[in-house]
C-alpha cells in the first residue's frame, strides 16, 4: 500500500494546537519551570536543579497530606460505588416513577460545588444546623469545627451525598440496557437473585462501573472546593487533602517551586493510578 | 415429561381488554404430545411469542389453563415447571467458561459436582461443544452462543419441552442449516418433547412433524407440513405456506358449487348455502394451460430454476402457476385448467364444509 504524504493536512491540526498550547502546555511547562528554580521575588531566577522534589518527597507534611487523600479517596469509594450499585438495582425500570427517580438522583449533580461545601457546613453546625443541632441533642458530642473525626464524617457524608448519584446513573444505564431474555433464561435456570446479579447484572455493569470508579478516583484525589469551603482543612490539619495543602503552599506561603514541584508528583501520582486501574479492571477483556 | 395441554386459553396484555383487538391471543385449547416436534408458525405479531412464554411460565395466561401431564401449572413460575428456553438473541453468561455456563442450572438445583460433570460433558458432546468447554463463553460466535443456551436446557434431566423462539434470528445463512439438522438429531437421541417458534416456513416445515400455524391471535391450523400444503383449512396458511402461496379468486356459489366469471368450476369440496363471501383456492403448482377452459391473460414469466412462475389475470384477479421447465408458455390469452381435487372453496376464508375444525 502506498500512502499519499500530505503535509497539509498539519494545517488542519493547528487551531487545536494552539489552544491546547495556551490552555495546557504553557501553563504546564510554567509549572515544570518554576519546579527546577529558585526565586526571591522581582523575576528573578536561579535553577535549583531537582531539590525541590527531592524536599517534598522527604516532607512529613507531604506524607500526612497524601495519606489523608487516599484514606479520603478510597473510603469515599469504598461507599460510593456499592450504594450505588444498590440504589441503582432498587430503582424502578418501567413507569412514571423512572422520571421521578432519575431527577432526584440528578439534583445533587447540579448544585455548584461550593453552595455543597456551604450546605454542609451549615447543615452541621452543632448550634444552629439540622445535623449538628440533631445529633447533639439525641445525645452525641458532635462538632465539626472541634474534632477531628467529626470533620472526616462529615466530609464522606458530604462527598457520598454528592456524588454518588453518579455511581448510581451510570450503573442504573448499565443495568437497563440488559436484555430481557438474560432474566429470563435466568429463570428458566433456576438463578437466585444472587446468582443474577453476579452473572448477569454485575458483568453487564462493569464497562459502566469501570468509568464510574475512575471518575469518581480522578475526582476525589483532585477535590478541592468543598472541603474548602467546609473545613479548610482543619481542624487543626486534620482533613487537609493535598489540593488543600498545595494551594496553601503556592498562595499561602508563595513559595512557588515546593509548590510547583508538589503539583507536578500530585499530576503523576494520579495519572499513574488511573492508568493501573483502567489496566486492571479492563485486562480480562483482552483475553 | 409429559404432554402439554393448553385449555382455554386466552390472553391479553391490556388489564380489560373489550374487543377482538385487545386480545394477543384468542381462545384456544391445545393438546402437544409428549416427545412431538411441534412448529408455532406465523406472521411477526401473531402471538407465537406470546403463546410460548405462558407455556413456560415467562407470563400468565388472562385466562385459562397450562397442564402438564394431570398437574395444573398455570400458576407456577418457570423454574419450576422444568422447561427449557432457547431465545432469539443468544443468551450466555459472559464471565463463565463454556463449561460453568452448562453447569449453571445443575449447580443452581443442587446437583453434585461429580454428576454435573457426566452430565455438561454428555450434552458438550452431543452439541459439539467439547473443545470449546475451557474457553470464556463470550468469546464463542452467535451460533456456538445458541448452542450453549440449547446446551443448558439439555443438561437438566427433569426437562418437560425445549422451547425455542426463533433461535436462528441470529445465525449467518449456511450454519443455519447445520445447526437446524443438529436440532433435529438431538430431538431424534433424546426425544424430548419440542417446540419452535418462528415466521419461517421452511424452518417450521424440515424441523417440525406438526405445525401450528398462527395468525393475528388465532391458532388456524394444526397439521403436518403435508396436510398443510395440500389441505390448507384457511386461505391464511394457504398463502402462508408454499412458494409461491395459494391463489385465492374471488367466486360465486350457485347451488354449492363454485362459478368463476359465469362458467362453474369443478371442487373437491361443496359451499353452504348461505355465504358471504366465497373464494376458490388453487395452490400455482395444481392449474395447467389446457386448449379450453378459463380465460386469462398471461402479464409475466419469471424463471424460478426447474420452474416457470407465471403471473396472470383470471376474470380480474391475479393469479400464479407453476409451470415445469420447458413446457411452452403461451403469450397473451390463453386457457387453463385447475385440478379438481385440488381445488376447494373457502367460506370467509376457512375451507367449505369443515365444521368445527380449529
Amino acid at each position: 500500500m502506498n500512502k499519499t504524504v500530505n503535509q497539509k493536512a498539519w494545517f488542519f491540526v493547528l487551531p487545536v494546537l494552539i489552544l491546547v498550547a495556551f490552555n495546557a502546555i504553557v501553563p504546564l511547562m510554567t509549572v515544570v519551570n518554576y519546579s527546577v528554580q529558585e526565586t526571591f521575588g522581582d523575576n528573578v531566577f536561579f535553577w535549583a536543579g531537582i531539590t525541590w522534589f527531592e524536599d517534598v518527597l522527604r516532607s512529613s507534611r507531604f506524607h500526612d497530606a497524601m495519606g489523608r487523600q487516599l484514606f479520603f479517596t478510597f473510603t469515599i469509594l469504598a461507599i460510593e460505588v456499592p450504594l450505588g450499585v444498590i440504589i441503582a438495582l432498587a430503582m424502578p425500570r418501567k413507569g412514571i416513577w423512572v422520571s421521578v427517580c432519575l431527577v432526584l438522583m440528578a439534583m445533587p449533580l447540579l448544585i455548584p460545588w461550593n453552595v455543597v461545601g456551604a450546605m454542609w457546613n451549615i447543615f452541621g453546625l452543632p448550634e444552629i444546623g439540622l445535623l449538628g443541632k440533631t445529633l447533639n441533642t439525641i445525645g452525641f458530642d458532635y462538632n465539626y469545627t472541634r474534632q477531628p473525626g467529626d470533620a472526616w464524617f462529615t466530609l464522606i457524608m458530604m462527598d457520598v451525598w454528592h456524588w454518588t448519584s453518579l455511581v448510581v446513573l451510570l450503573a442504573y444505564a448499565g443495568l437497563v440496557s440488559i436484555p430481557d431474555a438474560y432474566y429470563q433464561a435466568a429463570k428458566i435456570d433456576g438463578a437466585s437473585s444472587w446468582a443474577i446479579f453476579r452473572y448477569i447484572q454485575l458483568p453487564k455493569m462493569k464497562r459502566v462501573l469501570t468509568i464510574a470508579i475512575l471518575l469518581r478516583f480522578m475526582d476525589s484525589f483532585n477535590i478541592y472546593t468543598e472541603p474548602s469551603v467546609l473545613t479548610g482543612g482543619g481542624p487543626g490539619n486534620s482533613t487537609t487533602l493535598l489540593s488543600i495543602d498545595l494551594v496553601k503552599i503556592a498562595l499561602g506561603q508563595f513559595d512557588l517551586g515546593p509548590a510547583a514541584a508538589m503539583s507536578l508528583i500530585y499530576f503523576l501520582v494520579i495519572l499513574l493510578m488511573s492508568w493501573i486501574f483502567y489496566t486492571v479492571m479492563t485486562r480480562n477483556e483482552e483475553q | 415429561m409429559a404432554r402439554i395441554s393448553l385449555s382455554s386459553l386466552k390472553h391479553s396484555y391490556l388489564p380489560n381488554p373489550s374487543n377482538d383487538a385487545d386480545w394477543a391471543l384468542k381462545e384456544l385449547n391445545l393438546n402437544w404430545d409428549d416427545g412431538g416436534a411441534y412448529a408455532l408458525l406465523g406472521p411477526s405479531g401473531c402471538g407465537k411469542t406470546t403463546l410460548l412464554n405462558i407455556i413456560s411460565g415467562l407470563l400468565n395466561p388472562s385466562h385459562g389453563k397450562v397442564l402438564f401431564g394431570d398437574d395444573d401449572v398455570t400458576g407456577l413460575p418457570p423454574e419450576q415447571r422444568h422447561i427449557a428456553q432457547v431465545f432469539q438473541f443468544p443468551v450466555v453468561y459472559d464471565t463463565m467458561t463454556v463449561y460453568d455456563n452448562l453447569a449453571f442450572p445443575l449447580r443452581n438445583r443442587g446437583v453434585d459436582e461429580k454428576t454435573v460433570g457426566e452430565r455438561v460433558s454428555e450434552i458438550a458432546a452431543m452439541t459439539d461443544l467439547t473443545e470449546m468447554l475451557g474457553k470464556r463463553a463470550s468469546g464463542l460466535t452467535a451460533d456456538g452462543k445458541q448452542k450453549i443456551s440449547l446446551g443448558r436446557g439439555l443438561v437438566r434431566t427433569d426437562v418437560n419441552a425445549i422451547l425455542f423462539d426463533e433461535p436462528l434470528t441470529v445465525i449467518d445463512p449456511h450454519l443455519k442449516f447445520q445447526l437446524r439438522s443438529k436440532l433435529k438429531e438431538i430431538h431424534q437421541r433424546t426425544a424430548n418433547t419440542m417446540i419452535y417458534v418462528t415466521h419461517d416456513q421452511t424452518e417450521a416445515l424440515t424441523f417440525a412433524d406438526r405445525v401450528v400455524v398462527m395468525n393475528v391471535g388465532e391458532v388456524v391450523q394444526i397439521g403436518t407440513p403435508e396436510e398443510l400444503f395440500e389441505t390448507p383449512h384457511h386461505t391464511f396458511v394457504g398463502h402462508f405456506i408454499g412458494s409461491p402461496g395459494m391463489n385465492v379468486i374471488p367466486c360465486k356459489i350457485d347451488n354449492g358449487k363454485a362459478v368463476l366469471s359465469g362458467v362453474s368450476v369443478k371442487t373437491s369440496n361443496k359451499a353452504a348455502t348461505d355465504v358471504k363471501q366465497a373464494e376458490i383456492g388453487v395452490r400455482p403448482e395444481f392449474i395447467s394451460f389446457a386448449k379450453k377452459g378459463l380465460e386469462v391473460q398471461v402479464t409475466k414469466v419469471s424463471d424460478a430454476g426447474r420452474f416457470n412462475i407465471v403471473d396472470a389475470i383470471l376474470a380480474g384477479n391475479p393469479i400464479k402457476l407453476l409451470v415445469p421447465e420447458g413446457s411452452p408458455i403461451p403469450s397473451e390469452t390463453a386457457h387453463i385448467e385447475l385440478k379438481a381435487d385440488r381445488t376447494r372453496i373457502y367460506c370467509d376464508g376457512r375451507l367449505a364444509g369443515l365444521e368445527g375444525a380449529a
